[in-house]
Parts: C-alpha cells; structure tokens; sequence
C-alpha cells in the first residue's frame, strides 16, 4: 500500500472530513425530527397511548307543564371492550359469553358495533345488571381491555302513556351519520329517533366527554388517566313542555286496551298541547340500549300498529267534521247565514244528476238551517251549499284554511294530508282521468272525497273556530304561538256556528251522551268511510270547551269508531278532567 | 518491548459510549409490563467487564503476535461462518434465518461479529503486503476473494445488515490502501446499477456517467469490459433477484422506500421508532420514562432500536452526546491509523473504524427512516454478548496499535 506521510495526512484529513459530514448530516436529521418536528410527533405518541373512552351526557330532561318528569336519566352500567382487531373482539366475546350470558344477537350487534367504530370501545351491554356487574368486578383482572362505566340511561316513567309525543332513543344508525343534521356525530352515540327526542336532538343531546386512559401497545390500561385532562360531559338542559301529564294520563287511560285511535288536545289561544296520544302504544323504555327482537317483531306484526302514530301520521278523511270549513266558506262568501234554509229539504238524500247522494239519516232531516244541519249533520243541506260556493271555490277555500299544510306541530315525520290543489281541473284530471263529474263539490263538502287529514290538522283548525278566526300551530314547546288568522267573519256569525256546534253535544244533537251537566261543549262527530270494513267507519268528534270561552280544542279519532258519537264521548271524558268536572261524562241514553 | 502509555481519550471515550449504553440497555427494559429484557443488563455489565478485560490482555499482547493469528483466526471464522448454513438458528425479527450459531438448541453466539473482525485482519494482511496500491481491477481480485467469501456466506443466511457492513469494511480499507477514487467507482458501479435497475431511466444515465468514468479512467480493455457487462448483468438481474430475496426482506426494502405502505406490519418498527425519537423533543422524556418504549410500542428497543430509546428519553441533547462521542472515537482511531507504526496495524485500525462507522450510520439512521431497516446493532449500545465483546477485543487491537505508533507527543484528545 502506499504508505507515504504525505499520502497517510491527506487520507486522515479526508477521512475526517467524511467522518464530520456525516455526523453533521445525521445530526440534522435528528434535530429536524426532535426540534422542528416534535410537536407532531408528540401527538402521536400521544394518539398511540391515550385511548379515548367516551364519557356519554345525560340528555336533557323533559317536564310537562306543571314540572313532572315526562323524560329522565337513570344511572346504568354499560359493559364495553377495547380490541385492537375484530379477530381479538371475536376472542374477548367468547370468554365473557358465559359471565354474561350473551345471546347469538348481543355477539352479533357487538361486531356490527366494533365495525363502526373500531376505535371507540366497543359497547357489548349497554345496560348490564348489577349482578353481571359484580361478577365481572371480581374477575376484572382476567379482563384487562373491559370497560365497566356508569352512563346515563334514558327513562320514561310513564313509558306508553308518553311515547305518542316523546319518542324513544337509540344508537345512531349509519345513515343517520351520513345526514347533514347528524355531522360530528360518533358512532355509538344516543340519539332521539322520535318525537320530541328527535325534533329537540340539538338541544336534548348534551356534550359528550371523555376520558384518556393510558394503554400500551396491546391495548391494555396502564393507568386510568393519561397525562391529557379528561373531559366531563355536558348535560343537556331540561326541556319544558306545554303537556299537562295528568290529562295525558287520563287521555291514555280512556283509550285503555280496547278503543284503536288517537286524540290532541290544544289550548287554543296559543297553541299549546295539552295532551297528545296515539293508542295502542309502545313502550319505549325497552327500546333503550337496543330494542329486544321479539319485542320489535310483535310491534311490527301487531295490525293495530302501534309504532304508527295516529295523531300526526294517519290521515283520513276528516267526514262530517269538515262541514264546519264548508259552513265557513259559504258564510265567508255571503251564500249562506246561519238561518238560511236550502231550497231542498232533507228526505235522506239527494238526486245530483244520475246520482243518488245519501244523507245518513235516512229519515231525512226535513227543512233545516245551518245551524240545525251542523248539529245534526244534515248532508242533503252541504251537499246543496257545497253546489252553491263550487267546486274551485270550495277548494280554494279549503287551501287558505291550510288543509293542504302539515299542523307545523313541532314533531318529526308528520304526514302531509291529501286535499286538491288550486288547479282544481287538473287535479282531478290527474285523479281520475276527463271522466270525473262535478259529484266530486258533494263529495268534498261532506268531508269526503279526495280529503284526508290528520287529527292534529283537524284540531288545528278548529283552534280558529274556538277563537274567532284565528288558528294556531301545535306546539309541544314553544311558548310563542304561531297563529294565523284564516277565518273572516262576523262576530255574530261564529257565535252561531258555536251554538250549532255546541247542539251537536245537546240532546237532540248526533253526540247528545257526550254532554256534560254544567258544561257546555261545541263540537263536530263525523265519520270516515273505511276502506278495510265498510261497515266500521272512523269515527272522529272535534270540538272545544267551554263552547263561549274556549280553553280546550280536542279533536278525537277512533278506528273502527262507527259513530261519531263513540269518540265524542272520549272527548267529553278529556275535557271534561281538564276543565275540572269530575272527568265522568253524564250518559244521555238518548243520543244518536 | 517497549513500554506501552494506554491512549487515554481512545479507553475513555469507548468506556463513556459502553456506560451509555448499558445505562440504555437497562432503561429499555423498563416497561410497564415487564419482560425478560428487564434482566438483560445484568449479562451485558458481565460481558463489558469481560470485553474490558479481553481488551487489556490483547493491548499486551503485541501487533506482530495478532498478525500471527490472523490466517487461523479468518479461517476459523469461515468455519463458524459456514456451520451456521447448516446449524443455525435465527432470532427477534429474523426468526427465520440462520445468523446464530447453536448447539442443542441454545444460541451460543453469532459467528459474524467475529467475521468482522477476521475480516479487517485478513484484509489489512492481504493489502499490506503489497508494496504499490492496486492499480487496476484486476490487482484486486484477492482482497475482494477474502471478503468475498465470509460475504456471499453471509448473504445466504441471510443477514443483509452484515453483508453491508463487510462492503463497508471493503471500501474502507481499499481507500485507506491508496486505491483511487474512480477505481473505488468503478469497483462499486455494479451495486450501484443493481439499486438503479428498477428504473430504467436512472439506470441509463447512471451506464452514461459509467462510460464517461472509464473513458477517464481508462482501464485495461477486458477490465472495461468486464466491468460494463457486469453493470448489464445486474442492471438486467436485479428484478429476478428481487424475486429471490425473502419476503421480509423485499418488505423491508419496500418499506424503506415507503414506511406507510404497510404501516401494522414492517412499516409499524420505522413509524414507531420515528415516533419515539420525534417525541423525545429537545431534553426527551427522562430517563427510563419514556412511554413509547414503556408500553411496548417500540420494538426491538433494547437491540436494534435502542438508539431510539435514547432519543425519546435523553431528547436531541442524549442524541448529540452519544454521536458526538462516536464521532471522538472514531477521529481517533483515524489518527490511530494515521500515526501507526506499519501498514498492516494501519489498516487493522483504519478497518475497524469503518466498519463501527457503517454500523453507526445505519444504525441510527435506521431509527429515523435515512436506511434500511437491517437488524444492523449499534456497537457499545446494543445488547448482545459477542459484539460486546468483540467491539472490546477490537479496542484491544486497537490499544495495541497506538501504543506501537508513532510521535508519541500526539497523543492527544482531537
């Protein structure tokens, strides 16, 4: 080799060289990821071994007006497991199987969970028994990656009596997820999925928290808190609501087993509802934590429906009920007073061309005015006053009382009831076909035909015959009503229509038994053909109490009903707690 | 004899570097979830204080006496090196490899540590010998046939990290021997075409700056020949080559060149360990404290990866002392070679440096994602009884050759 001092010096000097740039270079390699970049690294340290457990808020609670609990939290014990991989969640299921009982179902919902959410801790019992719990505490160390944690459950006291209105709720679905309302949402988390727990979510929801326990590498817990502070949740603030729960109890407790229906009651000034319920219920305390599948499938399979709610969901044709809009537009258009008579009378029908329109007394009701044909519902005297204001106006007339609207009422998944547009020939071309005749004017000013309204919606609008013309919108909250004035008409004419409707209820009138001594109700039966069984109509009443004053505005619908009267009765029953007579209806035997 | 005065600033500083890292070894064993690492300082004190004394008893020895050695000592170690084809057993990350030498089951040592050091004998023998530096390729043909041997052997096994570190050793010494810069190039163009031939384009443009290179050079013919053909072949053989190598080991070249790629399985060590150092910050988490390493995300952190033990807990600050004192060891052992009393103990010396040097280089810059994850151990740090010890039995030699050197007046600290 050459072995020159002069050669060795260069080759030393050289080889220094080389030795400091690399040191340079690997130095700056690490002050780049020590200095300029640690804070980012420092996060993922952090993310690696600070396992978020989610600390659930309670929802706020619900208070009818007088302060009772409709809706509140009780402390439960949910069991979850941390797992790394879903073959780890699948091991850890099979070993607490036996502690905890789990069913095929709770293994399965447990895996659909992880694959949600694989890095929340997946909830295998969402409300375990203290039993469980006990078991599992002392066999916590075999356990490290369980998480035993106290959360809010939700809680109905009154369960069936409320769920009409209240809802029920659940975990958040995955399409929910995707939906614009549900952004920053976690899977897992609770949701309202009905009712009022749905409609006020936002405010309901609370803020969740969480905690960060340290976890190594394998998911296990060091220790239970990690260097980062841990979050407490944020409760919810109650919600106040406008139902009075004693009548609502007492509304649930008069539909009892037997009567298929549903039943509003408004105050009619603001709006307000008192009382709203749909028969049969469910309960929803069983849907919380996940609803059992036998309980579900006897909900979806029961032919009474009960998941369907009658009060805001079903809509049927509104019958004798809507004579009251049909008296209002022929007042409305001078076409009629309250003593105005028809030139045909009543002799249990009508011949309208090649027709023969039936008036359902078939004795007929001879001469009457509009204030006797509305207490007794006379249809021969509509049928002649719907001719008299036609077809489009009775339609037009129709929309600007807001029957083509939903209520407004502050509850999610209303249905929108069926009435025709403005454009009256062509709706009815896109009905039937150019083969419809104008029997269709008699059809509608009966309450029949192509009309069919939701209860709330019918007591909406009688809220504007309780109070001179102006309706409000349901509201299950608000305190500011939201009113618009739809009828204009003389003070002396709603008295009329208010002393007509308020014979319905007297003897004489078609709900007679539902009057009340010392009471004076006003009021509308009517009765809804059935497309199931043509000879169990619907039968509605839609009245207010008292009928000079009025402080209540009911409207009752009964499937199967038969006779207006029947839901009358219930009616007269509500109204007749709420105003503070005894709640006892006084039975005319003589009604009809 | 003469009267041997111990080089100070060389004992201190690679006793300061094995403190270290036994103060590292140990804190790598401190997780919460103990495992059998805890323990294994204990055996690393006991292989220091055996190293240590190794050491003193090669320093009385003499160079003449090592140079003795070295034929039977190379050959013994191809021995080792060849029974390890067919007893060897792998271990950690390279389970399925043969580095291991075992008997009845139990690991008794990893025969290329001593390689490495036979290695730089037998090559600083063979270059020494020579009374001109290899002028041509051609001369270099018994250098590249005493590493060549252990080398190809190695690469059987297969232990990647070894193999580069023998090519390290190789070109070192080959440099320190006077061999010139193109030769060096054109020796290396080979491995350089192999890495260039996944892309066509880099390869082309690498076979220009070839061309241009021997035409300044100018080679013999055949050598010229020789040498691009070479190129050709690996530039042409690489892709099947690739097909052979283990699966791990394509995943670990994948990885290197993309460590999100398959971020659970081989990526997971490279993140991690980036993660670690990353969080250490400017004066790290404290000793023993840190948390990647404390809850088991760090892998392999009391061997290959302890250098990020070292940058989560002792920060940027553990970092610079620990290659600073690197970079004092080895300046040293280049003055050691620089000042030594002949060729061959100049090239012993100058041998082990670079060897340590491509072990530091790779090491550390495996930790933070700058090369190839190669189960390559950091000398002095890692834990592992024969390179311990033989890192110490270097130092002997090493001892040895500055007390034989020259100009005793310059023994000093660099």
């Amino acid at each position: 080799m050459s072995f020159h001092p002069n050669d060795i010096a260069r080759r030393t000097r050289l080889s220094s060289y080389g030795l400091g740039i690399g040191f340079v270079l690997l130095l700056s390699a690490f002050f780049r990821a020590q200095v300029l970049q640690t804070e980012s690294y420092r996060k993922a340290s952090e993310e690696n071994r600070l396992r978020e457990i989610p600390l659930p808020a309670p929802r706020g609670i619900i208070y009818d007006r007088k302060g009772q609990i409709i809706a509140e939290n009780l402390p439960a014990y949910s069991v979850s497991i941390t797992a790394p991989s879903l073959d780890s969640l699948r091991a850890s299921l099979k070993l607490l199987q036996p502690t905890l009982q789990l069913t095929d179902y709770d293994i399965n919902s447990a895996i659909r969970r992880y694959r949600r959410a694989p890095t929340r801790p997946t909830v295998v019992l969402p409300d375990a028994s203290i039993d469980v719990i006990s078991v599992l505490e002392e066999h916590r160390i075999d356990f490290p990656r369980l998480i035993i944690q106290s959360v809010p459950k939700r809680f109905y006291p009154d369960g069936p009596v409320v769920a009409s209105f209240v809802g029920y709720t659940g975990e958040v679905t995955e399409a929910e997820l995707n939906l614009p309302q549900y952004q920053g949402y976690k899977p897992g988390q609770i949701v309202g999925k009905g009712g009022l727990e749905k409609q006020y979510e936002s405010i309901l929801r609370g803020e969740e928290g969480q905690r960060f326990d340290e976890v190594d590498a394998r998911g296990r817990p060091v220790r239970g808190a990690g260097e980062r502070p841990d979050k407490n949740p944020v409760g919810a603030p109650p919600l106040k609501t406008n139902i009075d729960l004693d009548l609502q109890k007492f509304m649930a407790a008069t539909f009892g087993d037997s009567l298929q229906g549903g039943a509003i009651a408004l105050d009619p000034t603001n709006g307000a509802v008192i009382a709203l319920y749909s028969n049969p219920s469910y309960d929803p305390n069983r849907f919380t934590g996940g609803i059992p599948l036998d309980y579900w499938k006897q909900l979806n399979t029961d032919p009474r429906r009960p998941l369907f709610n009658k009060v805001i969901q079903g809509t049927y044709p509104p019958g004798s009920t809507w004579k009251l809009a049909t008296s209002v537009l022929g007042l409305e258009k001078g076409l009629v007073r309250m003593n105005t008579h028809m030139p045909i009378t009543c002799s249990g029908g009508l011949q309208y061309g090649r027709r023969y329109f039936k008036c359902w007394e078939k004795k007929g009701h001879g001469s009457v005015d509009l204030a006797g044909a509305i207490t007794h519902s006379c249809d021969v005297y509509f049928y002649q006053l719907g001719l008299k204001i036609g077809l489009s106006n009775l339609v037009a007339g129709g929309i600007d009382l807001d029957f083509d609207k939903k209520s407004g009422i502050d509850l999610p998944n209303e249905y929108k009831p069926r009435f025709p547009t403005r454009d009256v020939r062509a709706y009815y071309n896109r009905l039937f076909g150019a083969n419809w005749s104008n029997s269709e004017t008699l059809n509608l000013s009966i309450g029949q035909g192509a009309n069919s309204q939701t209860v709330a919606n019918m007591a909406k609008f009688y809220t504007a015959l309780a109070t001179e013309g102006t309706s409000s919108t349901p509201e299950l909250v608000s305190k500011t009503p939201e009113t618009k004035k739809v009828i204009t008409l003389s003070a002396a004419d709603f008295a009329g229509l208010r002393r007509a409707m308020a014979g319905v209820t007297s003897v004489g009138g078609t709900a007679a038994s539902a009057n009340i001594q010392g009471l004076v109700i006003a009021g509308k039966t009517g009765s809804a053909q059935n497309t199931e069984n043509p000879n169990k109509d619907h039968a509605w009443f839609v009245g207010f109490a008292p009928a000079e004053k009025p402080t209540i505005v009911i409207a009752v619908f009964l499937e199967f009903g038969e006779h207006g009267y029947y839901a009358a009765r219930v009616a007269s029953k509500i109204i007749g707690r709420y105003l503070g007579f005894g709640g006892e209806a006084v039975v005319n035997t003589e009604g009809g | 004899m003469r009267r041997i005065v111990a080089d100070y600033p060389l004992v201190i500083t690679a006793l300061l570097l094995s403190i270290f890292g036994v103060a590292m070894v140990y804190s790598a064993g401190q997780t919460d979830t103990p495992t059998a690492v805890a323990r294994v300082y204990r055996s690393q004190i006991v292989w220091l204080g055996i190293g240590i004394f190794g050491a003193y008893g090669i320093s009385r020895s003499s160079v003449r006496f090592i140079e003795w050695v070295t034929l039977p000592a190379y050959v013994l170690s191809i021995l080792l090196l060849a029974a390890t084809l067919v007893v060897g057993s792998g271990a950690g990350t390279a389970a399925s490899t043969k580095s291991w030498l075992a008997i009845g089951g139990v690991r008794i040592g990893q025969p290329s540590e001593l390689a490495k050091l036979t290695v730089v004998l037998m090559l600083a023998s063979i270059l020494a010998g020579r009374k001109e530096p290899p002028r041509s390729l051609l001369d270099l043909w018994k250098p590249a046939l005493v590493v060549g041997i252990p080398w190809l052997i190695i690469m059987m096994q297969p232990d990647l990290g070894t193999g580069i570190v023998f090519i390290g050793i190789f070109f070192g010494m080959l440099y320190w021997s006077g061999v010139s810069w193109p030769l060096l190039l054109l020796l290396g163009s080979p491995v350089v075409s192999l890495i260039l031939s996944f892309s066509t384009g880099m390869w082309g443009a690498w076979f220009l700056v070839l061309l241009a290179l021997i035409l300044y050079y100018r080679p013999y013919l055949i050598e010229g020949i020789v040498l691009l053909a070479a190129n050709i072949a690996t530039g042409v053989v690489a892709p099947i080559l690739w097909e052979k190598l283990a699966p791990y080991q394509q995943n670990r070249l994948k990885v290197f060149l993309d460590p999100s790629a398959d971020p659970r399985a081989s990526g997971y060590h490279v993140i991690q360990s980036k993660i670690a150092i990353g969080s250490g910050g400017l004066f790290g988490q404290g000793f023993t404290l840190g948390t990647q390493k404390r809850l088991a995300f760090l892998p392999e952190q009391h061997t290959d990866f302890i250098f990020a033990v070292l940058g989560e807990e002792m920060g940027f600050l553990g970092v610079t002392v620990a290659l600073t004192l690197f970079l004092v060891l080895f300046l040293r052992i280049t003055q050691i070679a620089g000042r030594a009393n002949d060729s061959f103990s100049s090239l012993v010396a100058f041998g082990l440096m670079a060897s340590w040097f491509v072990h530091v280089l790779v090491n550390v810059g495996m930790t933070l994602n700058l090369m190839p994850i190669t189960g390559i151990p950091l000398p002095f740090f890692s834990y592992g009884g024969s390179f311990m010890l033989a890192s110490w039995l270097a130092i002997g030699v090493l001892m040895r050759i500055s007390g034989e050197g020259r100009g005793k007046a310059a023994f000093k600290a660099s």
